[in-house]
């Protein structure tokens, strides 16, 4: 049982390819549960603040731009489906294949980033910050809907964006780790084949993982 | 059985134990290897008691009058903080999953390593992060604001440097206990050896995979809170901050989620030794094993829901208190089951009174004065008065300090011929249990008693009525000092002078026993099957030098 199965990329304290694999696979989906409970902190803070000052979140929503959101939600879940690809053809042994699901991932997910870079920029260059750097310029109140203009800026206002760029600003961070890590599998492409794709997989959930939770806050920040 | 149980450490010595497989500071500081990442933390870990140990007898000391003097009130303030924040975040919390977890869950699984040996590494090497940002809050002048951090004094602009170092090494450590916990749990589930089932696991595993989903799911909250008590220090957020629009009770509520349960991570691995060594030294199989095992599991799922017992006085709602009351008490049922368990397995059991055993037996009356006094804090009405008091103070002493150090001392002298391979002096260890008991409960009795009177905790000074509370208290102090250096002492001094360990000294039946003492590199020269971790029938005793065999083995 414990002589290795001929592959060289098997670890020396597992019975086979296939207890590795699984095993990395289990690993993967608890340290995204973790993940999923740091995020949680933030989500809970959404909920305690967005109950307590409703005010707050309706006048700000006006400020955020729901197309260019929509467009970041296709961007990711695009950049999902060459990622599940990119197992798949890991799978299959077909290394070109995933070079070009792994390069069109990152690719996507350098988009979603500059629609990003373009959001942020544009609200800081109007005086919305996080916190007490949160002013809106006058030329951007004007810019607001009929209905905007006729509410008073509500105090605190700089709290919503502080959640905004804090919920955000850790989802984009992640994003880049996300970037490294399709870097990383580039780099090893050639190691992968159908015994041996547990690394392609596990950046994969990772990256799943990564998009559900921008669906989440896609309504939450744009929609609702 | 496998053969290697009646080979007692002569494999080791014609292959060369894990100690001799690599030399040099490189082969310790960048090994895979689970059972040197083990000694390593436990190194680090007994640097880190005795830090903290330090800072509690200068502060026992300032208390010996009420006038306090020794130290300035601000200097009281940063000891008292430092020495709740090292103890709990680099030696409860990290000390028996890390140092002795790390060196016994593959020996127990019958496995060569961890599911993840690099992960592992890193996770040891974000904890030494961790710790060097303590280390640099001492260096820019400490912090004074309690292990708690509470905003919004915590995070005000006068608290300096400190507080921001405090909450970087909390975030790392924080990742360093995660990553144990995903190692933990992933080998358990899949590095069991060949025909090991779930309830052949030795229930020390039970209580690490217990451990590990606590980790996984409430430390990351403890991160993010940290992190975002961080950036509302640095750009003024508006999150727990009332100055800047944030509330404060939002950070307790976080803050408790993972600390409450994280008092689980510090006592279920704990009582995962006692399992253990109640059964091997009773000479008889552990009673209510399904009940141990699930017990583990219910104290880690009822955790979760009972953090609202640290902010009975925050000011949170009458209807939250009650609910949260109630469901604290829940915890006492598996905890009794479990005691009542450990009692029922020694009941007619031939007990030898070996070091780890001596240090069992005070778990049980340290505990169960822990958990009792538990529930005069769970129930509301009671802990309205007795907040903020010694008699608080006294309660996780006894359950953090008392139930968890000397159950790491029981595992520690357990499994010590099994990380060494040598014997410690029981004499000395036996000395060490009694005094460190005595002195524990010197200390920490007189403070139900002062706490009940009303002495408020925190404070560098008190009343003049409490003064023969205090000095019983500072001289109990001094004795446990004293217990746990002899116990430092036995340990260091057998490396020297030790008899070579059999590979089976106490006649134990789980895995970790068939391997050598110390185990070679890769712990088993054959791979084992797995065995019933309680069944001592068979198990002869041949000699001291022999240790014990198992009749009849192949």
């Amino acid at each position: 049982m414990s002589t290795p199965g001929g592959s060289p990329y098997l670890a020396v304290q597992f019975r086979d390819m296939e207890a590795q694999t699984e095993t990395g696979k289990l690993g993967v989906w608890l340290f995204l549960g973790s993940e999923i409970l740091f995020f949680g902190g933030l989500f809970t803070a959404y909920a305690v603040y967005r109950a307590n000052h409703p005010e707050l979140f309706r006048y700000a929503h006006f400020f955020l731009d729901w197309r260019l959101g929509m467009l970041n939600t296709f961007v990711l879940v695009s950049s999902s489906l060459s990622a599940a690809w990119a197992v798949r053809c890991a799978q299959l042994g077909q290394r070109k294949g995933l070079r070009t699901t792994l390069l069109v991932t990152l690719a996507l997910a350098a988009t979603f980033l500059v629609v990003k870079y373009f959001e942020y920029s544009h609200k800081l260059h109007n005086g919305i910050g996080w916190g007490p750097h949160c002013h809106p310029s006058e030329e951007l109140l004007a810019s607001l809907p009929e209905a905007a203009r006729a509410l008073a800026v509500p105090a605190h206002l700089g709290t919503f964006f502080s959640i905004y760029y804090l919920m955000t600003g850790l989802h984009g961070i992640h994003v880049l780790v996300g970037m490294g890590l399709f870097g990383w599998l580039l780099r090893r492409l050639p190691t992968f084949g159908p015994d041996h794709y547990g690394a392609v997989d596990g950046v994969a959930l990772y990256w799943h993982l990564v998009d559900l939770i921008w669906i989440f806050l896609f309504p939450l920040f744009y929609l609702i | 059985m496998t053969a290697q149980a009646t080979t007692p450490s002569a494999a080791a010595h014609a292959g060369g134990s894990y100690l001799e497989h690599g030399r040099g500071l490189r082969s310790w500081l960048l090994t895979f290897d689970h059972k040197r990442i083990g000694l390593m933390y436990l190194g680090a870990i007994v640097l880190f008691v005795l830090l903290g140990g330090v800072f509690a007898l200068a502060l026992r000391l300032n208390l010996w009058s009420p006038g306090g003097g020794l130290v300035s009130n601000d200097a009281y303030n940063k000891l008292f903080t430092l020495h709740g924040a090292v103890m709990i975040f680099l030696f409860v919390i990290p000390g028996i999953p890390a140092a002795l977890g790390n060196f016994v869950v593959p020996l127990q699984l019958g496995a060569k390593d961890l599911a993840f040996p690099r992960v592992n590494l890193l996770s040891f090497w974000l904890f030494v992060g961790g710790a060097i940002f303590f280390v640099g809050t001492l260096v820019v002048g400490g912090i004074d604001t309690g292990w708690t951090l509470y905003p919004p004094y915590s995070l005000e602009e006068s608290r300096g440097l400190g507080i921001l170092l405090a909450l970087s090494g909390v975030f790392l450590l924080g990742f360093s206990s995660i990553l144990t916990g995903v190692n933990f749990i992933a080998t358990i589930h899949r590095m069991r050896a060949p025909g090991m089932g779930w309830f052949d696991l030795p229930l020390f595993l039970w209580a690490l995979y217990a451990t590990g989903i606590i980790q996984i799911i409430a430390t990351p909250v403890l991160g993010i809170t940290v992190a975002l008590g961080f950036m509302e220090r640095v750009f003024h957020l508006g999150l727990f901050m009332p100055e800047y629009g944030g509330d404060p009770v939002l950070f307790q509520h976080f803050f408790w989620f993972y600390s409450h349960p994280a008092v689980y991570i510090m006592i279920l691995p704990a009582m995962g030794i006692v399992s253990e060594v109640v059964s091997v030294f009773s000479r008889k199989p552990i009673f209510g094993y399904r009940f141990i095992a699930m017990s583990s599991i219910a104290i880690a799922v009822i955790g979760f829901l009972v953090w609202g017992h640290h902010m009975f006085v925050s000011g949170q709602s009458a209807w939250a208190s009650l609910i949260f009351s109630f469901l604290t008490l829940l915890v006492a049922i598996p905890s009794a089951i479990k005691t009542f368990n450990w009692l029922a397995t020694m009941y007619k059991g031939a007990i030898v009174l070996a070091t780890p055993m001596i240090y069992v037996l005070t778990f049980f009356a340290i505990f169960g004065v822990g958990g009792l006094t538990g529930l005069f804090l769970g129930t509301l009405a009671t802990d309205v008065p007795l907040h903020d008091t010694y008699f608080v103070v006294a309660h996780f002493h006894f359950v953090m300090v008392g139930a968890v150090m000397t159950a790491f001392l029981a595992g520690l002298h357990y499994w010590w011929p099994k990380m060494t391979g040598r014997m410690y002096d029981e004499r000395i260890g036996s000395l060490s249990a009694w005094v460190t008991f005595l002195g524990f409960n010197l200390t920490f009795i007189p403070q139900f008693f002062a706490g009940v009177a009303g002495m408020p905790r925190r404070y560098a000074t008190y009343a003049a009525q409490f003064t023969g509370h205090n000095r019983l208290s500072t001289l109990g102090a001094f004795i446990l000092a004293s217990g746990l250096l002899v116990a430092l002492y036995g340990l260091l001094a057998s490396l020297r002078t030790g008899r070579r360990a059999p590979a089976n000294p106490w006649g134990a039946a789980s895995l970790e026993w068939s391997a050598a003492s110390p185990p070679s590199f890769h712990n088993f020269d054959e791979d084992p099957r797995g065995v019933r971790p309680y069944d001592f029938g068979g198990l002869v005793h041949v000699s001291d030098e022999a240790g014990w065999v198992r009749e009849g083995a192949r």
